[in-house]
């Protein structure tokens, strides 16, 4: 396990920039997520660190030695991708055993047999160690190909969104087995995804991505609560930031353009009247659609509320975050 | 516009029953969700409704009309299916005029309808361009206006969303949402995305291996789940179920769970052994006062609040608590839950037992 930092790295792809000038500190021991959408530049920056890609500029470091001219092997990261490639005319348990065989590493066989046996355990598939890796179901063929990832012992765990492929009730177990395994053993890991739950519930860090520049780096707490731009503030939260000219509702700072208002951070009996135009009853919340001015604006309210549509409620902000122009908080 | 009356409709393909007897009401200008997991049989009795799959028996009203073994073509129903099925020769005036065209609709009236169609959806300016430059979203705006421009009686939709990506689906979902509430035509849509499901039905049918667990609007099965399997499909995470044995008499407003007394709605029915206490994360709190005691095992954070899994005596509980409330792994703290929302189940026959709470919801299981 190892601290892995990247310097001023650039990549571009023809005339398209996929990573600028990009600096980032990843400590020993963090679970560091990578969070953006398609084409921000987050499988270009886990490809960069595994040395499947070369940076145009700048340098790589694992554990203070710079990696730039060194090969995926030599470098000593995992990766583990969406879709789980495994072997599968092997066992699980030769595909568990795979990476330690490898004639760099020369693991004595005992030696092998304890480590697959362990990564088992922890990933709850010791009872399916001789099924053909076929014969599995899709959330424990992922699991296999993470263990193959958790084995080797690497300086980092470099995982490219290895639950996407996954239904909802498997990723939700996952997520919450992925974050205990990692906190277990201490490991480094850089996680990559589009999705804010698997960000918010597992990172010890979130680093924002926006068209391959990393734009804020905190804990999900300190990006949820006190984001930089509004950008940032999107990239958090369901239902997502309301978002209105600032001078929507008094009280608003010099220089405002927009408003940031998240749906539980709206009161409801005094200020404007807004219109109800629809509510959504989803069980746990319940959430109304509101017009205010022409602005569509979504918030919570009492799960079993008897507001209907084209009723009015007077609403105002409360912990507002206000943005300039150019979309960056004041 | 119509209402849809489904009445003991089965069917069959060799042994296997893939829909069992079932019967449903979606009224005249309803949002209408068909729920369950892949196998369960909702897809065959979207495709009964649409005249692909006829029925082994049973009959389907369409408009008052009686349906069941007619011709898709003569029932008037527009299908939306998952995958898109677009024209690639065509443009997308092509691809939503065809189906005007096909019926030999004059030229004039033709091109109103589909200007009409296209201003709904908000596709004006692309009407020209081909269908193969599209992103995903509007090639399913213009699948769904070649479902529109017909004005059909009803909309049969097969997960129309569920090609597309997470993000794009929620804002797909709010528009086709919309547009009903503009169109107010009857639609039946099939999926088995519970958040879609509440967050776009008038009511929702949950299906289960061929039989219907459930109907009703999304907050009455969300809070008076008929069965277990309903109580886990639906909500996320699911509910919490503790498992006991005991005996409950009626007008009970309590059960023993592990030498504690844990508060139900009152009980309307005797029942005696193995029971599943059923409570929702959002009706679970920490509390210090409680005597029945759960280790805190993990932590998720969700911005305004959390989820908190604890393990327990009769098993582990997710709780909702709002975040700047601090719960440590490895903490053992007390669990108190909010018994008025509670739903007793017998853990056999998966059957949640009748209380105050679910009194009248249960006779449409």
């Amino acid at each position: 396990m190892a601290d892995v930092s990247l310097r001023e790295v650039t990549k571009g792809f023809g005339n398209t920039s996929a990573v600028e000038a990009m600096t980032l500190e990843i400590p020993d021991g963090a679970f560091f997520v990578l969070l953006g959408p398609t084409g921000a530049g987050k499988t270009t920056t886990l490809r960069l660190i595994a040395g499947l890609e070369r940076p145009d500029t700048g340098d790589i470091l694992i554990a203070d030695r710079s990696v730039v001219g060194e090969t995926p092997a030599e470098r000593n990261v995992a990766m583990v991708f969406q879709q789980y490639s495994l072997y599968p005319h092997m066992s699980v348990r030769d595909n568990l055993a795979f990476p330690l065989r490898s004639p760099i590493l020369r693991t004595p066989e005992p030696e092998i047999a304890r480590k697959v046996g362990e990564v088992a355990e922890v990933l709850h598939i010791a009872h399916k160690l001789d099924n053909k890796a076929t014969a599995l179901s899709g959330g424990e063929m992922q699991r296999v190909s993470i263990g193959r990832a958790l084995v080797r012992k690497p300086e980092i765990h470099l995982m490219d969104e290895p639950l996407s492929s996954l239904d909802a009730k498997l990723r939700a177990d996952l997520r919450v087995e992925l974050k205990r395994i990692q906190a277990g053993l201490g490991a480094t890991m850089l996680y990559v995804t589009h999705d804010q739950i698997e960000a918010m519930t597992m990172a010890t860090h979130v680093g924002v991505l926006d068209e391959g520049r990393l734009v804020q780096v905190g804990t999900p707490r300190e990006i949820y609560e006190n984001p930089v731009s509004l950008y940032v503030a999107s990239r958090l939260g369901l239902p997502r930031i309301n978002a209105l000219p600032a001078d929507v509702f008094a009280g608003a700072p010099a220089g405002a353009a927009t408003i940031g208002l998240r749906p539980e951070n709206i009161a409801q009996g005094d200020g404007k009247p807004s219109h109800v135009v629809r509510v959504e009853h989803l069980g746990d919340q319940t959430r109304l659609h509101l017009s205010l001015d022409g602005h569509a604006i979504v918030t919570l309210t009492d799960v079993h509320s008897d507001l209907t549509e084209g009723d009015t409620v007077a609403i105002q902000p409360r912990n507002a975050l206000y943005f300039d122009a150019s979309g960056d908080r004041i | 516009m119509a209402e849809i009356v489904i009445q003991n409709l089965r069917k069959e393909f060799g042994d296997f029953t893939a829909v069992q007897s079932s019967s449903f009401t979606i009224e005249d200008g309803e949002f209408f969700m068909l729920l369950g997991p892949s196998g369960c049989g909702k897809t065959t009795t979207l495709r009964m409704i649409a005249g692909l799959e006829l029925p082994t028996s049973g009959e389907i009203f369409i408009g008052g009309e009686e349906v069941g073994q007619k011709r898709a073509s003569e029932r008037d129903i527009a299908f939306v299916f998952q995958m898109f099925a677009l024209y690639p020769h065509m443009n997308v005036r092509g691809n939503i005029s065809y189906p005007l065209v096909s019926q030999g609709m004059p030229r004039a009236q033709v091109r109103e309808k589909v200007a009409e169609v296209a201003r709904i959806l908000g596709i004006e300016q692309m009407l020209d361009r081909p269908v193969s430059g599209l992103s995903g979203g509007d090639r399913q705006r213009v699948a769904l206006g070649r479902a529109i421009v017909r004005e059909p009686k009803c909309f049969l939709m097969d997960e129309p969303l569920g090609a597309l990506d997470a993000e794009f689906r929620e804002h797909m979902a709010e528009e086709l949402r919309a547009l009903h509430d503009r169109m107010g035509a009857t639609t039946v849509y099939v999926t088995h995305d519970q958040l879609e499901a509440m967050q776009m039905g008038d009511k929702i049918v949950v299906m289960n291996h061929g039989v219907i667990e459930q109907f009703g609007t999304p907050q009455d099965i969300y809070d008076k789940p008929a069965t277990l399997f309903v109580a886990e499909f639906i909500g996320s995470p699911h509910m919490n179920f503790l498992r006991f044995s005991s005996r409950i008499e009626v007008g009970a407003t309590s059960v023993d769970l592990a030498g504690e007394q844990l508060g139900v709605p009152a009980v309307q029915a005797p029942f005696e052994g193995e029971m599943v206490y059923g409570v929702r994360p959002e009706h679970v709190r920490l509390s210090d006062v409680s005597g029945y005691r759960g280790e805190v095992i993990a932590t998720e954070y969700l911005g305004t609040t959390q989820i908190v899994t604890l393990r327990a005596a009769n098993g582990d509980v997710k709780a909702r608590i709002p975040s700047d409330q601090p719960a440590r792994v490895g903490e053992t703290v007390g669990l108190a839950f909010d018994g008025a929302t509670v739903t007793l189940f017998d853990a056999e026959g998966g059957r949640a037992l009748p209380t105050v709470l679910n009194e009248g919801v249960l006779l449409h299981g």
